[in-house]
């Protein structure tokens, strides 16, 4: 064992999973505050990378290019809550897979129709050029910064949920809606910020990863599957559940990869699994919501 | 005008029919009894008040304007607040958020101190969180969550089930004191005496009707009637 390949695996491993940690965490909130479980979160995820490259290509500069990802999924997640999400709020589970998982294939055929197949690149800012050494590895800086800038993301997002108004309403809705509508409060305006904050959060996340991975029109699918095992593992609607979730998905993927790649994915359900067995509404779901 | 005005409404769930043309009245500043067996319909009956139930037909004014399905939210910002049975109070929130979120969109709300005053004990439980109280403290802040959006009208839905009898006269007590200071109430209670000795006026269910309408005094001279419909032993 090569113990400079541990230390970088566990390190891909913190990368990956704080980078799903950000995916997720729109995804659980929409799912706990509107009941949506929205299978177009990976392609929001997508849009929000080619987003990033389209706005670096006509302005070379990367901060725009993560604004304009984040701004260009703030305001897709607003169209389609009005345009669509809304009048599934009251469907079944099933019809809103159907229609969300319709969404995801038609943003990525249209991305694929615009752009083509082949992968584009977003490349590593100038800030975030070469390696750090840490000692026992060298790192590449852009990784280490992407760490910087999520741990930043999700201090703000804590910020947002725990010491807001709109957060309190949020974490309230998780948990019941109707107790919240009946105290006077309207849940659908609330709704609609949530779905444009989740689906904001998505985009941004696919501009900051853009540079680690290559820009493909199905580069979401990967993505969207390994964020539903975080908020299955963490927990539907629990911001601690995504984090934690988040991580420990991260380095089973990347540490299993040390011994076989194809297993990763083998290894993530199974601890899925061990988790639903155990503990059915995840590590920090509560029990019995509704 | 009577403050809320319900003309013959009927609400189902689904195919089936809880709620048979009920009329009632609530004057300003009036305490009205809700009562009847398990089953009568009498959360349904404030639920439709409320809009959480939309009634297949039948009008609702409140406060002088027609309420029958609008949301819920639109109903308790015209003032009315509905206490409901299950009591509602989101667990993972502490006392204090709980009551915060009911202030957001009051017009004039109480400061909470003075929902600590009323409730001391959630005072020093502010900080807990609401799945960690117990019953009659859980009932003490989906009390609270009412009050403090000063609303011009409480529908309390079962307030004192299942309840210890010192908790029980404790919110009595805080029922007593609310409605003399001019608030407008109507309480549903499986615990007759008790609503009876709160209540201006009363109405009995049974399923689905409604039965009776008069005062207190008048239902307890029947008792009969309160055996047969209330299940009560002369
Ligand atoms: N969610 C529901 N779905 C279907 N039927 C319901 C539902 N809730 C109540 N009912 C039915 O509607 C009727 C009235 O019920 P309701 O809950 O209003 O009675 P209640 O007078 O409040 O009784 P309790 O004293 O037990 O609370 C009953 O026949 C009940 O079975
Ligand atoms: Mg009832």
């Amino acid at each position: 064992m090569n113990w400079s390949l541990l230390w970088a695996q566990l390190f891909n491993g913190l990368t990956l999973g704080a980078l799903l940690v950000l995916v997720a965490m729109g995804l659980t909130i929409i799912f706990g505050a509107l009941g949506v479980i929205n299978f177009a979160h990976g392609a929001f995820y997508m849009v929000g990378a080619y987003a990033g490259y389209v706005a670096y290509a006509a302005t070379h500069s990367f901060v725009l290019a993560v604004i304009a990802g984040a701004a260009a999924l703030l305001l897709v997640g607003i169209v389609i809550e009005r345009g669509l999400i809304r009048y599934y709020y009251r469907r079944p589970h099933e019809d809103q897979i159907l229609a969300t998982f319709g969404l995801g294939i038609i943003l990525v055929e249209a991305v694929r129709a615009w752009f083509g197949g082949i992968s584009q690149r977003l490349p590593v800012p100038t800030w975030g050029t070469g390696a750090v050494n840490l000692g026992f590895l060298y790192y590449p800086t852009y990784r280490i910064e992407v760490l910087g800038i999520v741990a930043v993301t999700l201090v703000v997002l804590y910020l947002v949920l725990y010491r807001t108004r709109l957060g309190l309403i949020v974490r309230a809705g998780i948990e019941d809606q109707l107790m919240v509508n009946v105290l006077g409060i309207n849940v659908n305006r609330t709704f609609l910020v949530v779905f444009g904050l989740g689906s904001m959060a998505a985009g941004f996340a696919g501009v900051i990863n853009a540079p680690i991975v290559t820009v493909v029109p199905d580069m979401g699918e990967l993505v969207l599957v390994q964020s539903f095992v975080v908020i299955v593992i963490g927990g539907v609607g629990s911001f601690w559940g995504a984090l934690i979730g988040g991580l420990i998905a991260g380095e089973i993927i990347s540490l299993t990869a040390i011994v076989q790649p194809a297993y990763s994915e083998v290894m993530l359900f199974a601890a899925m699994a061990i988790v639903l067995i155990l503990r059915p509404q995840g590590l920090f779901g509560v029990q019995g919501r509704q | 005008m009577s403050l809320l005005e319900v003309d013959k409404i009927n609400t189902y769930y689904g195919e089936a029919h809880a709620l048979f043309d009920v009329s009632l009245h609530v004057e300003q500043h009036e305490v009205v009894a809700l009562l009847g067996r398990n089953g009568a319909g009498k959360s349904t009956t404030l639920n439709t008040v409320m809009g959480v139930l939309a009634p297949k037909s039948g009008a609702i004014r409140f406060a002088g304007a027609a309420v029958a399905s609008l949301p819920p939210y639109e109903i308790a910002q015209r003032g009315l607040q509905l206490v409901p049975e299950e009591r509602r109070i989101i667990g993972g929130l502490t006392v204090e958020e709980n009551i915060v979120l009911a202030t957001l969109t009051a017009e004039k709300p109480w400061p909470l101190e003075r929902a600590y005053e009323m409730f001391p004990r959630l005072a020093e439980r502010k900080r807990n969180r609401g799945r960690e109280l117990s019953g009659g403290e859980q009932q003490m802040l989906a009390i609270a969550r009412a009050l403090v959006r000063e609303p011009k009208m409480i529908l309390l839905d079962e307030p004192f089930e299942g309840l210890a009898p010192i908790i029980v006269q404790d919110l009595i007590g805080v029922c007593r004191k609310t409605a003399e200071a001019g608030q407008t109430i109507v309480i549903v209670e499986q615990n007759v005496e008790a609503a009876l000795g709160l209540a201006h006026r009363c109405y009995v269910l049974n399923n689905g009707h409604v039965v009776f309408e008069g005062r207190p005094d008048a239902l307890r001279k029947d008792t009969d009637f309160m055996h047969r419909h209330l299940g009560v032993e002369a």
